[in-house]
């Protein structure tokens, strides 16, 4: 993969921490890659594992989800829901061939910009190790088309 | 008596005093090997209900659709977790449902049996406690009943039902599960395992028998069918088909009893078992969650618990 060849990284982000984390990685003018495309959510447990299989059908090379520390939601209890969620999504998905890498999940508070730089790097890092995702997300049917 | 004169004679009387207005159960389908579900609601016709290992489909799956009746349902042992389950998602009211429960030792899968005839076409079906005995045109086959089961069923805990108001038949043992099945699948290396999804995901024409069959997927509207926001095309392709089925298998993640029905009613066979066994040994692995089993219970990913394992999460 060359350097204008970046890979697109669908980052979910957490309204109360993680948006703000990038914000403050801004204001601190910590570097992180330009590969990752951030979506605010209102909490990481808005993120349903479909928001993830989309973002991977539809041309993502991985996903980040970011929340909250367990026991600092902003609703109380949100990221926990979420990080079984994600867990049987995770492990499911890995199950039918895809990569370690893909998808991911972080934690993070609003002040921690060194994090959100550090973690937004490594995502897209593997997932440029990783290349393009052309998986079985992405895969066109073998079937003969009669059109 | 054997099991189906019990089970007549009890919805007999069911049906005679009142108790119930509308049985679910099974009849005689119209091929061999076939059974199909039956609703009757008057004491003659409950010489309609057979019991019987061809009663492969979970009836569970009618209990939403007729809240407007006190209802009798016949249930195997996977039926009345899938019950339980609907019990728990307030999709049944237990106060309307008279639970028939008849302890199963597991279905034969019509599909294994016909590959042991070699696809000739069976005409007739004879069944004792061991073995069922399949004719066709110039054949006859024994077939020990164990070597043409559903492959859930060959590893079921739950053959006598968990939720019952009468149970019929002696109580079964217990099997055991240890998943072999996905831990061997889990071995194989990643490419082969997307493969061989890719290939499974390749022979789906996007019917859905499968969420039709299924007594968890009651949603009114299916996410397949949503236009807002339409998240995969209506047409038939490896990615959709895939996305179609995990989202399935996510919708069912710690719901699904492993019934089989979805598998039994794929018409071409894609092994939907492995996505949703997974999920099972997954929960069971890693939040020690069986579902099914007790219906004042909240569903896997309803609820938290505040040291569930995150080995997942990744660090700057």
């Amino acid at each position: 993969m060359s350097s204008n060849d970046e890979p697109k990284v669908i980052g979910f982000l957490c309204n109360w921490c993680s948006y703000a984390a990038a914000d403050s990685a801004g204001a601190g003018r910590y570097q992180y890659p330009t590969g990752i495309r951030i979506i605010r959510v209102p909490c990481s447990g808005r993120v349903h594992p479909f928001f993830i299989l989309s973002a991977l059908r539809r041309g993502a090379d991985a996903v980040l989800t970011a929340g909250c520390h367990p026991g600092n939601c902003h609703y109380s209890t949100g990221n926990l829901i979420a990080r079984r969620r994600f867990a049987m999504l995770k492990n499911l998905l890995e199950f039918t061939g895809l990569e370690q890498g893909r998808v991911n999940l972080a934690w993070m508070s609003a002040a921690d910009g060194v994090t959100f730089a550090r973690v937004a790097s490594r995502v897209v890092t593997q997932a440029r190790e990783l290349g393009h995702y052309q998986g079985a997300l992405r895969k066109q049917s073998e079937v003969p088309d009669n059109g | 008596m054997d099991k189906q004169e019990v089970l007549r004679a009890t919805v007999r009387k069911l049906l005679q005093n009142g108790q119930v207005s509308l049985v679910i159960g099974y009849a005689n389908g119209t091929l061999p090997l076939r059974t199909a579900p039956v609703f009757i609601r008057t004491a003659e016709e409950a010489d309609l209900l057979v019991w019987n290992s061809l009663c492969e489909y979970n009836l569970a799956n009618y209990l939403p659709r007729y809240a407007n009746d006190r209802i009798a349902i016949v249930v195997k042992g996977c039926d009345a977790r899938a019950l339980v389950g609907l019990l728990q998602e307030n999709q049944v009211q237990r106060d309307r449902v008279y639970v028939i429960g008849v302890s199963c030792e597991g279905v034969v899968d019509r599909r294994q049996v016909a590959a042991l005839v070699g696809g000739r076409e069976v005409t007739a079906v004879e069944e004792s406690p061991e073995n069922i005995v399949v004719r066709g045109r110039g054949f006859e086959k024994l077939i020990p009943k164990k070597e043409a089961m559903f492959p859930s069923c060959r590893v079921c805990r739950y053959g006598n039902p968990v939720l019952a108001d009468i149970t019929i038949g002696d109580s079964v043992a217990a099997g055991e599960d240890a998943f072999d099945d996905i831990a061997a699948f889990e071995n194989l290396p990643a490419p082969e395992r997307e493969a061989y999804f890719v290939r499974e995901m390749n022979k789906c024409i996007r019917c859905y028998a499968c969420r039709n069959a299924c007594p968890m997927c009651y949603c009114k509207q299916c996410f397949v069918d949503a236009s807002m926001p339409q998240w995969l095309s209506r047409w038939v392709g490896t990615a959709d088909n895939l996305f179609f089925h995990l989202g399935r298998a996510l919708h069912l993640a710690g719901r699904c009893v492993d019934c089989g029905a979805c598998a039994r009613a794929c018409p071409v066979g894609v092994d939907l078992m492995k996505l949703n066994r997974k999920l099972i040994k997954d929960a069971r692995e890693l939040f020690g969650y069986e579902a099914g089993l007790d219906p004042e219970g909240r569903p896997l990913l309803g609820t938290f618990n505040p040291d569930d394992p995150g080995p997942f999460t990744i660090r700057g």
